[in-house]
């Protein structure tokens, strides 16, 4: 392929990568979507905690659904196709880019964060769920745009490589996707009520692990934790918590203030003034988990292991459980 | 939360010229998007886990002087990675490398599998050898 290649393709941060992967894609086909409407369609709001599986040491707590999955439900849902490639063999797999790029279509990229250079050192973990878009190719460099970043930047064909092919979980395999197929309209309507009933569903599932009732679980374990595991441990722990509800640019609510954009938006669509209460009830529960964020550094910071410091967050969690719980009664009824 | 009360804290993000964007509602209670430069609760969660990491290769480090594991731990606590991220990286099942870490079977190792090491944790075979190095 010639060596300087750029396709047209406006760059636009997000708070989030793969919402902003695929607004930014979808932008570049025509189709205005915002992030929060990626992700209240794709029904990215979640919660669950994995205590048997351990990541850097601390069990799993996720706030958001598994990569890829939001932009899989997203086109199901407003009647699109994507096309997602994975490799074996690197070179095939920067062959396979190369051509998309030559057929001026920019693709997302799912990628390791551990070796992407131009993220600062203490954040670069094992993660293998980021997302990014290659636009093009110039002086043997990638042109990238990663939602997260202010601006497009760019990496060697090496650096882009290892990225690709970062090892661990969810290894992302050189994964490749993008659009193939669009409706002349996109069907807004019907899809944000199948993103927010599934959201609804997913939240308050009756299982232990997932949502509502995995919430609950965390606060009955953390009042546990300094006995059981020693207050470095259960200090640890509870950093992992604040540290996945703060993925970059969650703003401290977790995904909660995405969805409470989301649901504004949505109350507008769908005519449905609802909504907008529960958008500005959605913003208060998110302002409780920056709470209980504050509130938890506090603890881990001081290294102090007085049992009721435990307690004292664990009753706020155990309130903002409540809290969703009546929440998404409320607005699985609304739509 | 509201913009104004999205949080300015200073944090390792400027080092690589990074902001967040985050959601927050504005003056009327429409959402709007605004830029953070760092929150403090999140920087001290990173602090405590690279502190986590940093102990981890300290000890890592007192062992292998000790000879009672090989460089192999050490490299691979300086990567933040375990066993199963090692593992998958090398290609190797884990309880391999775990062999690995024994220094007697270290020191018998191949270099065709002491350069898979080195590639991965991009040294040399000798730096690989000796950690001071």
């Amino acid at each position: 392929m010639a060596d300087n290649l750029k396709i047209d393709f406006s760059h636009k941060q997000a708070a989030h990568c793969e919402n902003g992967v695929v607004s930014n894609l979808m932008r570049h086909n025509g189709f205005e979507i915002s992030e929060p409407m990626v992700f209240g369609i794709g029904s990215g709001l979640l919660f669950s905690y994995l205590p048997f599986i351990k990541v850097n040491f601390a069990p799993v707590f996720t706030y958001r659904v598994m990569p890829g999955l939001i932009f899989n439900r997203f086109a199901k849902r407003v009647g699109m196709k994507i096309k997602r490639e994975k490799f074996s063999n690197p070179k095939t797999a920067k062959e396979r880019l190369d051509r998309n790029l030559k057929n001026n279509n920019p693709v997302g990229l799912q990628v390791g964060v551990y070796q992407l250079t131009y993220f600062p050192e203490e954040y670069r973990f094992h993660f293998n769920a980021h997302n990014m878009v290659v636009y093009g190719k110039e002086n043997g460099k990638y042109l990238i745009s990663d939602p997260v970043m202010s601006d497009v930047t760019t990496l060697t064909e090496k650096e882009l490589e290892k990225v690709r092919f970062a090892k661990g979980a969810f290894a992302p395999k050189g994964h490749i996707y993008y659009p193939t197929k669009f409706p002349e309209k996109l069907e807004l309507e019907t899809a944000i009520v199948k993103g927010i009933k599934q959201t609804c569903k997913d939240m308050t599932a009756p299982v232990p692990i997932v949502g509502v009732r995995a919430i609950k679980l965390v606060a009955k374990n953390i009042r546990k934790w300094p006995k059981k595991i020693g207050t470095k441990k259960a200090n640890h722990y509870l950093g992992q918590i604040v540290r996945m509800q703060e993925e970059i640019g969650t703003g401290g609510g977790g995904f909660r203030y995405i969805y409470g954009a989301f649901l504004q938006e949505a109350a507008k669509v769908l005519n449905n003034p609802a909504l907008f209460e529960l958008s500005k009830e959605m913003t208060l529960i998110g302002d409780q988990w920056r709470d209980f964020a504050v509130d938890a550094s506090r603890i881990y910071k001081n290294r102090s292991g007085q049992a009721d410091g435990y307690n004292k967050i664990a009753d706020q969690l155990e309130a903002i459980a409540n809290k969703e719980e009546a929440f998404y009664k409320k607005l699985k009824k609304a739509v | 939360m509201k913009k104004d009360e999205v949080p300015q804290d200073e944090s390792n993000l400027a080092s690589a010229n990074i902001k967040d964007m985050v959601y927050a509602v504005d003056e009327n209670g429409d959402y709007t998007t605004e830029l953070s430069t760092g929150w403090t609760p999140k920087t001290i969660a990173l602090d405590n886990a690279i502190q986590i990491i940093e102990e981890r290769i300290a000890d890592a480090k007192k062992r292998v002087l000790e000879n009672k594991t090989s460089p192999i731990e050490y490299y691979m606590e300086v990567h933040k990675m375990d066993l199963q991220i090692l593992a998958s990286y090398v290609g190797f099942w884990k309880w391999r490398v775990k062999r690995h870490f024994k220094p007697f079977v270290f020191k018998k190792l191949n270099k065709k599998k002491l350069q898979k090491y080195a590639d991965v944790f991009e040294i040399t075979i000798d730096q690989l050898k000796n950690i001071d190095g």
